[in-house]
């Protein structure tokens, strides 16, 4: 594998990065799709999609992703407070994109208690339901390597993302009110390196690559694990949100919620489609045909007047009941 | 003097020649326009985050980040101005035996037959349902809207929750949009009526051709009239 800086993304994180200088190859023209930005051009290239492997079955737990991350992404994390569990914070904020999340499962079949670690972040979905909420045009976009970032400098901060994702991943900061959530290190691929978390991490639980070689990876992991005794070792790349950039290689893979509440089918819930596609273009097209049609009546049709007559016997009912004296004055 | 059945307290013969009726006074026409104003600016922030071809509305109020701020503050004051509205107008938007023959010969109405139909008060089944459309939207509004009010109240219900939330404060804001077509657009095609909002007036023809026993009832308190 190499840092070749003519590739279109890195092939890798482990290496170290190119000492010549490059060009940052992510940029608008790369761009596949955009919220709120139904007619978007074609790029004129496709990016080789790109994807982060996390074996959870190699994880220590050493929280070396969530540093790397703080460090790279320049964030600090308020520091909290011991609940007695190992989360730390205790969920993914505006200012830590990347959290391990930590389960003791008591497997009925083996007798063993096993710690469960799983790395909890964006997935960049192929379908990301965040892209499909958002109101803000190009606030969201998604690369033709894969990478679903958000562009701040267009958040407005409504939080519509957080309602359409399927993982509950981005939080909305209450300093500058926008978005946040992994880029997948856009900023790093853009100039060919892998993203931070991977190359912190000292077991390589958490690798970085094409999304091919990855799944060439994943499988020969599946592999191994299944040959140690886990049956039901498998890949999570799950199909309803159309694949994602980041995948897991699981030991229980019959059972994600075991690794903290990881969703069994993710997929954009129909709710938020019916949002986001049917009242969205039919409520618009009823509310602008009973404007026009109000106005077009109102100008042309025949209005509802009151005639002279009317105000006659509107005088007469009044003056009849007028008490005498008070009458004709 | 004897109990008013179809008119508000306040409303009266203004002036008898013309005639002219009290219809608003002055605290209703105000509460009526913050009320009104509130609805317009949170139809259009509401709208330019609903469509991206309507998000160029952000501009007005000067951007994306403020209309997000604006439009569920604005959403308070109308539901309090609302409100205050509501506690003055319900008594006389309660349902009438009439309501029924009115909407069921709504053609007379709009070909302007009202000569057809029987008397009425000082609403008439369609002011009644905008009335009524207004008051349960507005309260579906303001509860779904706080459920997804991502600055204050971020987690106040569960995301599954906050989808439907989202959903319906959509299909809710559509409605409301559509009986404030309809309350605009009567409002102007049946003539004379916009002023009673304005000066808080109409003429005494314009009572005796839409709200007969409204007028009926004010005309006979004039009878028993202010202690002279």
């Amino acid at each position: 594998m190499t840092m070749d800086p003519n590739l279109d993304s890195p092939r890798t994180a482990v290496s170290n990065p190119p000492i010549q200088p490059m060009k940052a190859n992510l940029g608008p023209g790369d761009v596949v799709r955009a919220s709120a930005m139904p007619d978007l051009p074609k790029p004129e290239r496709e990016l080789t999609p790109v994807a982060k492997l996390i074996d959870v079955s190699k994880c220590i737990g050493c929280k070396a992703c969530q540093s790397a991350c703080a460090e790279w992404n320049d964030t600090v994390p308020e520091i909290g407070f011991n609940a007695g569990v190992y989360e730390n914070p205790h969920d993914l904020t505006p200012d830590m994109f990347t959290l391990m999340r930590f389960s003791e499962f008591d497997n009925p079949e083996t007798g063993n208690l096993e710690w469960l670690i799983r790395k909890d972040g964006c997935m960049h979905c192929s379908d990301p339901g965040c892209l499909k909420a958002c109101p803000a045009p190009g606030a969201i976009v998604q690369y033709s390597n894969g990478i679903v970032d958000f562009i701040h400098e267009n958040c407005i901060g409504c939080g519509y993302c957080i309602t359409g994702c399927p993982f509950d991943i981005p939080r909305v900061s209450k300093v500058d009110h926008k978005s946040y959530k992994c880029t997948l290190c856009s900023d790093r691929v853009a100039v060919g390196q892998g993203p931070a978390c991977a190359k912190a991490c000292p077991t390589q639980a958490i690798v970085f690559g094409t999304k091919n070689d990855m799944i060439e990876h994943a499988n020969m992991r599946v592999e191994d694990l299944k040959s140690r005794g886990f049956e039901n070792a498998g890949i999570y790349d799950p199909e309803g949100v159309g694949g994602t950039h980041v995948f897991y290689v699981l030991h229980h893979a019959d059972q994600p919620s075991l690794y903290s509440n990881l969703p069994e089918n993710p997929r954009i819930s129909p709710v938020v489609q019916g949002w986001k596609g049917v009242t969205k273009t039919i409520g618009l097209a009823v509310i602008g045909a009973a404007a026009v049609g109000s106005i077009l009546h109102g100008l042309l049709g025949r209005a509802n007047k009151v005639s002279a007559e009317e105000e006659r016997e509107a005088e007469h009912l009044v003056e009849s009941n007028l008490p005498a004296g008070k009458e004709g004055s | 003097m004897e109990k008013r059945l179809y008119s508000q307290s306040g409303d009266h013969i203004e002036s008898t020649d013309p005639v002219t009726v009290s219809r608003y006074r002055g605290f209703t026409r105000i509460n009526h326009w913050v009320t009104a104003l509130s609805l317009i600016v949170l139809l259009i922030s509401g709208l330019a985050l609903f469509h991206p071809s309507l998000y160029f509305l952000t501009g007005l109020f000067g951007g994306g980040q403020n209309t997000r701020w604006l439009h569920p503050l604005v959403g308070i004051l109308l539901f309090v101005s609302f409100f205050i509205l509501f506690v003055q107008l319900w008594r006389l938007n309660l349902p009438k035996p009439e309501d029924r023959t009115w909407v069921a010969n709504i053609g007379d109405v709009v070909t302007g037959h009202e000569e057809r139909l029987p008397e009425l008060g000082k609403y008439n089944a369609g002011q009644k349902g905008v009335f009524w459309a207004m008051s349960v939207l507005i309260i579906v509004l303001i509860v779904s809207g706080v459920m997804v009010w991502e600055e204050y109240f971020p987690e106040l219900v569960s995301l599954p929750v906050r989808r439907w939330a989202m959903l319906i404060h959509s299909l809710a804001a559509v409605l409301i949009i559509l009986t404030f077509i309809a309350h605009v657009y009567a409002a102007v095609w049946t003539r004379g009526t916009l002023r009673a909002m304005t000066r808080g007036t109409v003429t005494g023809g314009w009572a005796w051709r839409h709200h007969r026993k409204w007028l009926r009832e004010l005309a006979g308190r004039e009878r028993g009239g202010p202690a002279e």
